[in-house]
């Protein structure tokens, strides 16, 4: 029987010829994952259990992202934590505040995801770097533990789901627009324990931000890995990040997919999920006119260049509606300082948006732009649990950039297109 | 004997756990804060003990550890699910919370009723009700992991 791309590359990682689905596996890992607030569960327990050094110093990526800069003293501890530990192993990819980013925008900048590895990460969105054609998939912090000290995770081998695009997307609409459109279509738990394997002449037609942010997603229909094929433009985005080599992998053609399901790229519109799960979609010209309080663009789903350029595209000589806070968080230094030189800043500050360091704070109701009760906010993050922002009667709206800047400027959802 | 504390489908750890509560990784602290978005009442509901019955999807959302283990802290001594998020189920077999994936069990079973679980056979009996279920069994490897007490435990016992 033929393997998925994700089979492939476990299979390859645990030593084996073939696996298949439901095959119980121990896989070594390429990249261990955590952030503060993972990791610091994961040092306690990698030290109860009496490991010594870690499996490999190069390895491991330890990134201070989420209650930073940090919001209170509690938060700075646990970052102190990390610190400690990272300095004590001598990790050598322990990026704090100055050097830090989002960790999921960070990683793939940083060239630590490359095609065909095999990443753990104590954080839901690791199934990120599968838009750069790994195998990557969340764990908690006991696995970040294990994986720390012997580099390996064990893992249930997934089915799959054959994702076949075709078209391309029209004007506004962009990889969130897609991922919401599908999460919409199979629901949160669509996905549960499969790979969501992305295929079909349209993935030519996505970016690799779009990618980069539809693998982000993948977790929030339950999937265990979302993963693109690598093409010219994953290894023009490789080029000069990862100078290791790396191997591609690509589905054979008798690979078994308990579904295919086809998604027409041109007929996607610009697309929400309403309050209070990410599969309660909607199209903008269906929901449109609900008003908002405040306006989130940034998240590891949606904080890179292309997506603060969508935003800026909107935003140009336009102003945020009265009593709409805007606020925009490039998700890596690299990034802000790459909207700076851009002059997208400045676009921003005209409008009245404020412009943030980079922090996943809001996006988890941490701090920076959490909601009081009976606000709703457009974000172009990738959860709308309840609470998950603030207040637990507070709203939010899962959008994409260009769907967030135009809800800015009218005060109400509202379509780019209308504007 | 436990009794059950029912809730519905897809039960995130947003609700579990809120992140505003995840400046600390103390299971005590955390206990504290377990559920109190979902369900406001889960506090006085726990005291004793209980056990947690849910429909599809349980622990959907984040990875943080932090959920299984307000859960466990705060006295729950299992949770059936009709099906549980990936890294919730993983999280909790590893640091060694009890959880049982049964539909038929999860649809039977009422808020208030007298649950008792057998692990070694997965048989699930609701005294309550005069009712018994049997919930799907663990792969070899995870049973190893669960009698070892958690996944650190059972690595340590392989070298």
């Amino acid at each position: 029987m033929g393997m998925t791309m994700s089979q492939k590359i476990l299979a390859a990682h645990a030593g084996l010829d073939a696996v298949e689905p439901g095959q119980l596996i121990k896989a070594k890992t390429d990249l261990v994952l955590g952030n503060d607030i993972t990791a610091p569960v994961a040092i306690k327990a990698y030290r109860a259990a009496g490991f010594g050094p870690v499996f490999d110093r190069e390895k491991i990526a330890l990134v201070m992202d989420h209650f930073t800069p940090n919001k209170d003293i509690k938060a700075a501890e646990q970052c102190r934590l990390v610190r400690e530990f990272a300095k004590e192993q001598d990790i050598l990819h322990f990026y704090d505040v100055g050097e830090m980013g989002i960790e999921h925008a960070l990683l793939p900048e940083k060239g630590l995801a490359a095609p065909g590895e095999l990443i753990i990460g104590a954080d839901s969105h690791t199934c990120t770097y599968g838009a750069l054609g790994a195998f990557s998939t969340g764990v908690g912090s006991t696995d970040m533990a294990a994986g720390m000290a012997k580099g390996i995770a064990w893992f249930k081998v997934p089915a799959a789901i054959n994702f076949k695009l075709t078209g391309a997307p029209a004007k506004w609409v962009s990889g969130k627009d897609v991922i919401l459109h599908i999460i919409g279509r199979i629901g949160v738990d669509g996905a549960l324990y499969k790979s969501m394997e992305f295929t079909g002449g349209g993935v030519a037609a996505l970016s690799v931000d779009d990618r980069l942010c539809m693998a982000n997603m993948a977790i929030e229909a339950g999937a265990k890995n979302g993963i693109f094929g690598v093409d010219g433009a994953a290894l023009e985005y490789l080029r000069d990040k990862v100078s290791r080599p790396f191997e591609i992998y690509s589905a054979d053609a008798d690979a078994e997919y308990d579904e295919v399901i086809e998604i027409d790229l041109s007929a996607i519109r610009p697309t929400v999920a309403l309050p209070h799960l990410p599969d309660n979609c909607k199209t903008v010209d269906e929901a449109g006119g609900i008003p908002v309080d405040q306006v989130v663009i940034g998240s590891c789903t949606n904080g890179r260049l292309e997506d603060l350029r969508a935003a800026a595209a909107i935003l140009k000589g336009r102003k945020a509606a009265k009593n709409v806070r805007v606020i925009i968080i490039p998700a890596t230094q690299l990034i802000y300082r790459q909207a700076m030189d851009e002059g997208l800043f400045t676009v921003f500050l005209d409008a009245g948006c404020v412009i943030s360091t980079p922090t996943c704070g809001p996006c988890l109701g941490g701090h920076m732009g959490v909601l009081a009760k009976g606000e709703r906010a457009v974000a172009t993050t990738n959860r709308n649990f309840v609470g998950r922002m603030g207040h637990t009667e507070s709203e939010v709206i899962l959008a994409s950039p260009a769907v967030a800047a135009a809800s800015a400027v009218t005060g109400t959802l509202s379509s780019p297109e209308n504007l | 004997m436990p009794k059950v504390i029912k809730y519905g489908d897809n039960v995130d750890t947003d609700v579990i756990i809120p992140a505003r509560r995840l400046n600390t990784s103390d299971p005590k602290e955390l206990a504290k804060y377990c559920m109190e978005d979902l369900d406001p009442d889960f506090q006085r509901k726990i005291q004793g003990g209980g056990i947690i019955v849910a429909g599809s999807n349980f622990g959907c959302g984040s990875s943080r550890e932090h959920a299984p283990i307000a859960i466990r802290a705060s006295g729950v001594s299992a949770v059936i699910a009709s099906s549980f998020a990936r890294i919730f189920y993983r999280n909790a077999i590893n640091i060694g919370l009890a959880i049982l994936e049964c539909p038929e069990a999860a649809a039977g079973i009422s808020c208030g009723d007298e649950v008792e679980i057998s692990f070694d056979t997965g048989v699930i009996s609701n005294k309550t009700k005069n009712m018994t279920y049997t919930a799907r069994p663990f792969p070899e490897f995870i049973q190893r992991v669960i009698k070892a007490g958690g996944l650190l435990e059972a690595l340590r016992d392989e070298i």
